[in-house]
């Protein structure tokens, strides 16, 4: 168990102790699930253990943003077939994990993310075009992360959960309620970085939750060649934070897993690791080809456990999604992806000697002769298309 | 043992001052000018650091504001980052220079590329203190000279003070930076000495709002220092190298040759300025630094007096450099440091013949 006193000290802490009988930092036996595959919500069991069903209003709010979550997939997989852009990582298949990352945080909480979770980052407010600037290749960003608190998106792999923690622990020095959640993809779970930064987070007591989206795969791979831990989420009690596990594809889940293990972290009881199992469904990038490393049977398996499909089923079969709501998030997603197709069919001109202004705050002496050499170059280019 | 602990904020006026003692208190000072500056790092705590750098930190400031980490230098650089991110000057301790090297990924992919890749929407305010290079007689690990993978990373301030003064002030300085600072501490003068006037250095970093209108002293990041006038040639060092350069001008002025001495201190950015105006005016240049001099520091500063000061060289630049090996036991590292012997050594073969 873990012996950091604040964490003994939580009331909230010590009524999980009891209710555990001291395996209180352990994943539950299965993924906690709450919407079966074929959209029936369960009652009571080891599936749900004691997780409650959000309310019907959340959960079409959350249908909502699987169709749109859905559509920036698409329409990206489109855009890159066409060469609007050279690459995009898709989350598609894990739009129920990119959508309550975000539905379970407030605006002033900070969201951590990969170059997987574009979907998740949008749905902080980060406007389309801002976060897609980096993938047309103007620039490494597109949006101020000060204005969405969310970071960019890290493609060093791991190294953002650090980060992750030094911001949760800066707002606990000054007293603030600040959540950080934290994502990470399966194979990134071996890096050096999330040890460090699941063991400082738990030493230091803060308020980060780190997200796991398990889609079996690392590129080409599988999770068995990462790890044979019994699960991601048994590693939490290895730095003495409790872990859980949750069916990925199942948004009502991830909303009442994530949404329980924020409100602890809000209310000072320290980090918590969750292991979202889920399927990337398309290659790692537009670049990679999975059929070189798993067959289409395999796919096909995961294909009816779909995010969209079993909370459309159950939200129909309970009589809250009319035809009427399906086809406003149906509008709302075309209204998003027409502004990417738009915005990716604008043609744009960084402008070169930005390259400089950035590296420090002033430009050093060096820096500066460099972008005079540079604007000479332009310059000179420039009166000889003209001449 | 906290109530050993010296009282920073009671020592002022005229005192004599170990470089250890001046980067303690360029540290004191500044967190109790700003409640965001925060030290942390392994031992730096309750022991006051390996070399006691931050010793009486935290009783002075508590356990929030001075902490012990977990040993893993790639959280201490992350979590900084994550800290300045959120409003924080951390200050870090690493313990050693190649003990550093767990935390090069955070510096090299973050800590050096955040304030570019956000267009300046993030600044890294923090700084990276590393004790480096030799001369201690230090076991394997402990006297690497590794200033030369930072100062090749875009988006890195490297400072690194040679006198005891400029412990306080370049500390200082780097701490107030709205950019990160690998900050080199030549750990073989962690207890050289000087008096220095406590009260006058401190006037330095008054407030605007309390300064009455006097102007602020500008910063010493991308100042280098002549630290001896002389007009045969001119030795360019820093750091741990400066106090052979100075020794072997004044066995040169015992021998009738007259030779500058400049203290680099700024690595990045590097004051073209200040150092071509003394070549220029020596026409003769030898650079020393204790890293391997291959494709070193040492190299880029020879590269660039060559480029800028070409027709003022009556001689080739030379450097006198740590060998292209891992740094040697401690039996053998005086063989490896540049000393007097082969500075004065280089400076004769500085084509004196015309003269
Ligand atoms: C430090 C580092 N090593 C290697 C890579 C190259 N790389 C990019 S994504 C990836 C696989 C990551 O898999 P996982 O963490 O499971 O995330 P997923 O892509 O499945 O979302 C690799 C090896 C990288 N980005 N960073
Ligand atoms: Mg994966």
């Amino acid at each position: 168990m873990t012996n950091h006193p604040e964490f003994l000290e939580h009331p909230g802490n010590a009524a999980l102790l009891a209710g555990r009988q001291g395996e209180y930092l352990l994943p539950s036996a299965m993924p906690v699930q709450l919407i079966t595959a074929d959209g029936t919500a369960h009652t009571g069991g080891k599936y749900k253990q004691n997780y409650p069903l959000p309310d019907a209003a959340t959960l079409l709010e959350g249908y909502g943003q699987l169709v749109l979550g859905r559509r920036i997939n698409e329409q990206a997989g489109a855009l890159v077939r066409q060469g609007r852009m050279a690459v995009y990582p898709s989350s598609f298949g894990q739009e129920a994990c990119q959508a309550a990352a975000y539905m379970a945080l407030r605006r002033n909480d900070w969201l951590f993310g990969t170059y997987r979770d574009t979907v998740a980052i949008m749905g902080r407010g980060v406007l389309p075009m801002e976060v897609f600037e980096s993938l047309r290749g103007d620039w490494h960003s597109g949006f101020d992360p000060y204005q969405y608190n969310t970071a960019l998106p890290a493609t060093s792999l791991a190294t953002q959960l650090p980060h992750a923690v030094g911001v949760a622990h800066a707002a606990k020095l000054r007293g603030e309620d600040t959540v950080v959640l934290a994502l990470c993809g399966d194979g990134a779970t071996s890096e050096g970085d999330f040890h460090v930064a699941l063991n400082f987070a738990a030493v230091f007591h803060v308020p980060v939750v780190f997200l796991i989206q398990n889609n079996q795969y690392a590129i080409s791979v599988p999770l068995i060649h990462q790890s044979v831990a019994p699960s991601l989420a048994h590693k939490a009690i290895g730095y003495g934070m409790p872990g859980e596990r949750v069916d990925g594809n199942d948004l009502a889940a991830l909303l009442s897993v994530l949404g329980s293990a924020v409100e602890r972290a809000r209310n000072g009881g320290g980090p918590a690791l969750v292991e979202a199992h889920t399927y990337r469904m398309e290659s790692h990038t537009n670049a990679d080809d999975a059929t070189r490393y798993r067959s289409s049977e395999e796919v096909a398996q995961w294909a009816p456990k779909d995010p969209l499909l079993r909370l459309k089923k159950y939200l129909h079969d309970a009589g809250h999604l009319g035809s009427a709501e399906a086809e406003r998030f149906a509008v709302a997603a075309d209204a998003v992806a027409k502004t990417l197709r738009d915005g990716m069919n604008t043609q744009s001109t960084p402008e070169p000697l930005d390259m400089f202004r950035f590296v420090y705050s002033e430009p050093t002496p060096q820096l500066r002769e460099q972008s005079s050499l540079l604007a000479a170059e332009l310059a000179a280019a420039q009166e000889g298309s003209v001449s | 043992m906290t109530a050993m602990a010296v009282n920073h904020a009671e020592l002022a006026g005229v005192q004599q001052l170990t470089f250890a003692k001046a980067l303690t208190l360029a540290m004191s000072d500044s967190m109790a000018a700003d409640a965001s500056v925060i030290v942390f790092g392994e031992d730096v705590g309750t022991l006051g650091g390996v070399f006691r750098v931050t010793d009486g930190l935290q009783a002075r400031f508590g356990e929030e504001r001075c902490f012990d980490t977990p040993l893993a230098e790639s959280g201490i650089v992350g979590m900084a980052t994550g800290m300045a991110i959120n409003g924080m000057r951390p200050v870090v301790e690493l313990q050693f220079d190649a003990f550093a090297f767990p935390g090069f990924e955070q510096i090299v992919s973050h800590v050096a590329k955040m304030g570019n890749r956000t267009r300046g929407n993030i600044r890294l305010p923090l700084v990276i203190r590393i004790p480096y290079a030799g001369g201690i007689g230090g076991v394997e690990h402990h006297c690497d000279s590794s200033e030369g993978y930072y100062v090749h990373t875009p988006g890195l301030t490297v400072l690194t003070p040679s006198t005891v003064e400029d412990a306080y002030v370049l500390l200082r300085d780097s701490i107030s930076s709205p950019d990160p600072v690998v900050f080199m501490e030549p750990k073989k003068l962690y207890f050289s000495k000087a008096t220095l006037d406590l009260d006058a250095l401190r006037a330095r970093y008054t407030p605007a709002s309390e300064r009455g209108g006097a102007n602020a002293v500008p910063s010493s990041i991308g100042h280098a220092a002549v630290v001896r006038a002389g007009t045969d040639a001119t030795l360019i060092a820093y750091g741990p190298s400066v106090a052979p350069a100075l020794a072997a001008a004044e066995t040169a002025a015992t021998e009738g040759r007259s030779l500058q001495v400049i203290d680099v201190r700024s690595l990045v950015p590097f004051d073209d300025e200040t150092i071509c105006a003394a070549v220029r005016s020596t026409g003769r240049a030898v650079v020393i630094a204790e890293a391997p001099g291959f494709a070193s520091m040492a190299a880029e500063i020879a590269a660039r007096i060559q480029e800028r000061c070409f027709h003022s060289l009556a001689a080739p630049v030379l450097r006198v450099t740590g060998f292209d090996i891992p740094y040697p036991a401690p039996k053998l590292e005086q063989h490896y440091l540049p000393g007097v012997d082969r500075i004065l050594d280089a400076v004769d073969k500085l084509q004196w013949e015309e003269s």
